[in-house]
């Protein structure tokens, strides 16, 4: 097998999969080596995923996606699908800190990366400081988007503890919310950012 | 269209019974009315709220639908052999297997057709079906169906149906009926006595639902009993229709509902996806989960028609309304859909004026059924009149809200007259325009400090307002509510209405507190399920908060009422001397007397009081519907037509304020929404050459991000109970919010401009093109 070519292939889709806020943060394409033996469709290939600090080993096919194999084998529903081509960000989950949607995340590419996905921010049984400034400001109303919106603050304020407006508004624009919650999520940032404690080095 | 109509329930309605007395609206409320966070937030935020899209069920496999890729063809053969043999695959439907053959299923206006039609009439009509071992089998069984289409010629714009020589959507042709006509007084005598008269033309394109959830199921069979778990607004209108096409008993279908994704009203029915994943489910004999793609959703899940308006209206110097008429050309797609539904309502009713006229064709075109999107016709109504309302204003040299405040209604003129119960239109004007520093603003330098760097004197700004009423919003019966308080206290609240996002079940819990003393957070909720809870009509048409709460209310009552017998009981006072304070009941004339709940001896030995409530009737002769105004204020780049919302002030009228929280968010999400209507969305038929789609995907398909919408939005609820409505004295709310935004912003974008921009979107191209043509005209902007 040429493996040359599964990484040009993974390359590819790495750059087209990150989100808008990812981008605006100056983000990090190149996730360092990655070590897959590249298999054909059809084929199962084996995968080892380290999502919210559990390693999970399973087989995949090579055109799984991450969102598909956490949503539909790992069963953490948390991570929802919207459009499955990279369009609206209710899949975000954070690899290596840092934005992505998982549907455009080949699941084989995600390997030996830390994945950190909505379930992963809570503290135990409490909501985390994101999803409670959510609560606070109702920056949600049918909950579908919510997921992928919550992960990408997560991502924003984890680059820009201290945020803008205009950072927020930049940083969460590759969210689509239908229900039109944009003006409450802005106000959620806000308060987000102040509840992980803010500036530089704040909590993460 | 009736207000019955607005329940889009495609059965017959459950009458529930009348309830008893009359209870008095709140004086002072302690819960209702204040801002409070979801009762539901945490499953919504921590990701363990179960959507029906992320059920998984042991041995399920994933289903998928075939769809025509072209606007109007027939079938002549499809073979799925090859599609059979490939690894995965479990079973494969056609029209032509003996599961699928004889099911039919029925389109709007008694129109049925076969499950799997060999009649193609829109691109993305369903061909065939296959459930496989995961998704990715699934779609690659649909690659390998080869079917054998003849192309038939196609019509994709509702402008070209009527042309003669149009190819036919269906053998009668392409009118949906009779044109609707609708007429008071005499317009012509109307006009003859304006001292003004305007007319113009308009077109809204058509918009999409795409709520983020997908539309689709999961579908198991225990033996012969089905049960869906549906991403649906109405799991007993779901329950109806997957019984009727699989000819089942509705006792044998469960449907599930506890969230959704979103619906704005292309969730309220079941669709062909519902009863293919049970058939599906049954061939397989295993459950299946089927789930559009997002692609789909933009071909075959509804969407809100387009419109083709000219409205004149006709009035004297002082602002008087003399005349309206109105015509529409609109298309519900290829099946009888409401192309035109409520086109005309507001030119009938927002404004006094005792000669109107309407006439609106309905045609069809091969393209996908509309479903029912947030206020139907109303937004693309208000795009027309409202804009035209803003040119009359111009030319009687009057303001826009004083024009409009001239011609507030009291009665509902279309309904024969009969009186609205509260006419909170004025005060939404009057209150939003001072909020909103609307005089200042109207008159104020338009050219000074733009927000932004710009090319000196290129950006403009400018100020619109719009306003509306909503056809429903009043709620009504049936809705029967179960409210449980148990030995020890605490509370489960039963009820069948989905909460689609709007905070229903929030408001709700809301109310049983303000009944019952206890914290709404404390409150178990069980709803949408049609084995566990009872009869409700699809949440949707704003009548949900409207035609639940009061019901809510009863239920709570009734509760109440049956702890104040058993507290007199122990106490040895009259119930009617009872008050219920702080979890104990206690004797208004000697406080000393007082029985906390969990003392009552008859509670711990019943163990459970339930209450019942039902929704009573709504006043006769009276009509009950929100109003809203919303002002708007733009900034217009001339150079490069780029149009920046700087802020929104939207003053409505809903009757009782319920949670702060949700009543301005519900506000804020309508504008969003406005705002799609008014700067970003359409759908693009390749009307020309090949009649599909080519925008079915969110790149090219706008929804507004973020960054579309201005970072301030300020809601001005008229927060004024009206207790000629109901128990509550709430009406409903979401969709007038949407209602009056695209008709402002392009009020102001004119404001701004001097270019009144007739066919939505506003974008850029449109923009710069007019511009640039009225430069040519030697007009400076």
């Amino acid at each position: 097998m040429d493996k040359s070519n599964g990484v040009t292939r993974r390359g590819f889709l790495t750059s087209v999969g990150v989100g808008v806020a990812a981008a605006a943060a100056g983000s990090r394409l190149e996730a360092g080596e990655q070590r897959v033996e590249v298999a054909e469709p059809g084929e199962m290939a084996k995968v080892a995923l380290t999502v919210n600090g559990r390693r999970h080993r399973l087989l995949v096919e090579p055109r799984w996606s991450l969102l598909f194999v956490l949503r539909e084998r790992l069963g953490l529903t948390g991570t929802k699908a919207g459009c499955e081509r990279g369009e609206c960000g209710a899949c975000t989950v954070l690899v290596d800190g840092v934005s992505r949607y998982s549907c455009m995340t080949l699941a084989l590419e995600a390997q030996d990366q830390e994945i950190t996905t909505l379930e992963g921010l809570m503290r135990g049984e409490e909501l985390g400081p994101v999803q409670q400034a959510f609560l606070e400001h109702d920056a949600y109303q049918c909950g579908y988007c919510t997921p992928g919106q919550i992960v990408a603050a997560e991502g924003l304020l984890r680059v820009e503890p201290d945020p803008s407006v205009d950072a927020i508004r930049h940083g969460m624009s590759g969210n689509l919310c239908r229900c039109g919650t944009y003006a409450n999520i802005q106000k959620a940032v806000l308060r987000a950012a102040e509840l992980r404690g803010g500036g530089p080095g704040g909590a993460r | 269209m009736t207000d019955d109509a607005l329940y889009y329930v495609d059965a017959p309605l459950p009458e529930t019974p009348e309830p008893s007395g009359e209870p008095r609206p709140w004086a002072k409320t302690e819960v209702v009315g204040t801002p409070r966070p979801r009762v539901d937030g945490y499953e919504r935020l921590s990701g363990t709220a179960v959507y029906p899209s992320d059920l998984v069920l042991p041995g399920m496999l994933y289903g998928a639908i075939l769809r025509c890729p072209h606007p109007h063809a027939r079938v002549r053969s499809v073979d799925a052999a090859a599609a059979e043999a490939l690894p995965g695959v479990v079973a494969v439907l056609t029209g032509a297997s003996p599961e699928a053959k004889d099911v039919r299923w029925g389109y709007g206006g008694g129109v049925t057709t076969a499950l799997f039609d060999p009649v193609c009439r829109h691109e993305g009509e369903a061909v065939a079906a296959v459930a496989a071992e995961t998704p990715y089998q699934a779609r690659d069984a649909l690659a390998a169906i080869r079917v054998d289409y003849e192309v038939l010629p196609f019509v994709a714009d509702e402008r070209d149906a009527l042309s003669a020589g149009a190819p036919k959507v269906h053998e009668s042709g392409n009118r949906v009926g009779e044109p609707t006509a609708y007429q008071r007084g005499d317009v012509a005598a109307g006009f003859a006595a304006a001292d003004v008269v305007v007319e113009r033309s308009f077109r809204t394109a058509c918009e999409l639902h795409t709520p983020l959830e997908l539309h689709g199921c999961v579908a198991r069979w225990d033996g012969d009993r089905l049960t869906l778990w549906e991403s649906t607004q109405g799991v007993f209108s779901v329950q109806a229709g997957a019984a009727r096409a699989l000819g089942l008993p509705l006792a044998k279908v469960r449907v599930i509902g506890h969230y959704l994704g979103g619906g704005f009203g292309s969730k309220l029915q079941p669709g062909k996806y519902t009863v293919v994943a049970a058939l599906l489910a049954r061939k397989a004999a295993r459950p299946v989960k089927l789930f559009l793609s997002r692609e789909e959703t933009f071909l075959c899940s509804g969407n809100r028609p387009p419109s083709n308006v000219t409205v004149k209206i006709g009035a004297k110097k002082d602002g008087t309304l003399t005349a309206i008429e109105l015509t529409g050309l609109g298309t519900g797609g290829a099946y009888p859909a409401g192309g035109t539904s409520l086109l005309d309502w507001l030119a009938r009713d927002l404004y006094t004026c005792s000669n109107v006229r309407t006439e609106t064709t309905d045609v069809f075109i091969n393209a996908g059924p509309a479903r029912p999107m947030r206020a139907p016709g109303h937004p693309q109504g208000a795009w027309a009149l409202e804009q035209t309302m803003d040119d009359l204003a111009e030319r009687l040299g009057m303001s826009p809200v004083d024009l409009r405040l001239g011609n507030v209604p009291r009665v509902s003129q279309t309904r024969g007259g009969q009186p609205f119960t509260t006419t909170g239109l004025a005060e939404c004007i009057r209150e939003g325009a001072k909020a909103f520093g609307w005089e200042e603003a109207l008159h104020g330098d338009r050219s000074r400090e733009p927000a932004r760097e710009s090319g000196e004197g290129s950006v403009r700004r400018g100020v619109g307002m719009a306003a509306c009423l909503w056809i429903g919003g009043a709620g009504g019966p049936p809705s029967t509510v179960l409210v449980k308080l148990f030995a020890d206290g605490s509370v489960n609240l039963n009820m069948g209405a989905s909460d689609i996002g709007t905070g229903t079940k929030s408001v709700m819990a809301m109310v049983v507190a303000e009944e019952l003393g206890v914290d709404p957070d404390a409150i178990q909720i069980e709803n949408a399920d049609t084995a566990t809870t009872q009869f409700a009509t699809p949440s949707g048409g704003s009548k949900t908060v409207p035609t639940e709460s009061p019901t809510v209310r009863r239920a709570a009552l009734a509760v109440k009422d049956e702890l104040f017998r058993l507290a007199a009981e122990q106490l040895g006072v009259p119930k009617r001397d009872l008050e219920l304070r702080d979890g104990a009941l206690v004797s208004k004339r000697d406080p000393t007397k007082t029985v906390p709940v969990t003392g009552l001896e008859g509670l711990r030995r019943q163990g459970v009081l339930v209450g019942v409530g039902y929704r009573g009737p709504n006043p006769e002769g009276k009509v009950i519907n929100p109003f809203g105004a919303q002002f708007c204020e733009v900034e217009v780049d001339t150079r490069t037509g780029e149009v920046r919302i700087l802020r929104f002030v939207a003053a409505h009228d809903s009757g009782r304020v319920l949670n702060r929280m949700t009543f301005d968010n519900q506000v804020f999400g309508g504008i969003t929404m406005g705002i799609g209507l008014g700067a970003t969305e359409q759908r693009i038929l390749d009307r020309g050459q090949t009649g599909k789609m080519v925008n079915a995907n969110w790149h090219d398909y706008k929804l507004p991000t973020m960054l579309d919408v201005p970072p301030v939005m300020t809601s001005v609820p008229i927060d004024r109970p009206d207790p000629e409505a109901n128990v509550t004295g709430a009406k409903g709310l979401g969709e007038p919010v949407t209602i009056p935004t695209a008709a402002a912003f392009a009020n102001a974008v004119y404001h701004a401009t001097g270019v009144r921009v007739t066919d939505s979107p506003i974008d850029p191209p449109t923009l710069c093109r007019l511009l640039a043509e009225r430069s040519k005209e030697g007009a400076t902007p």
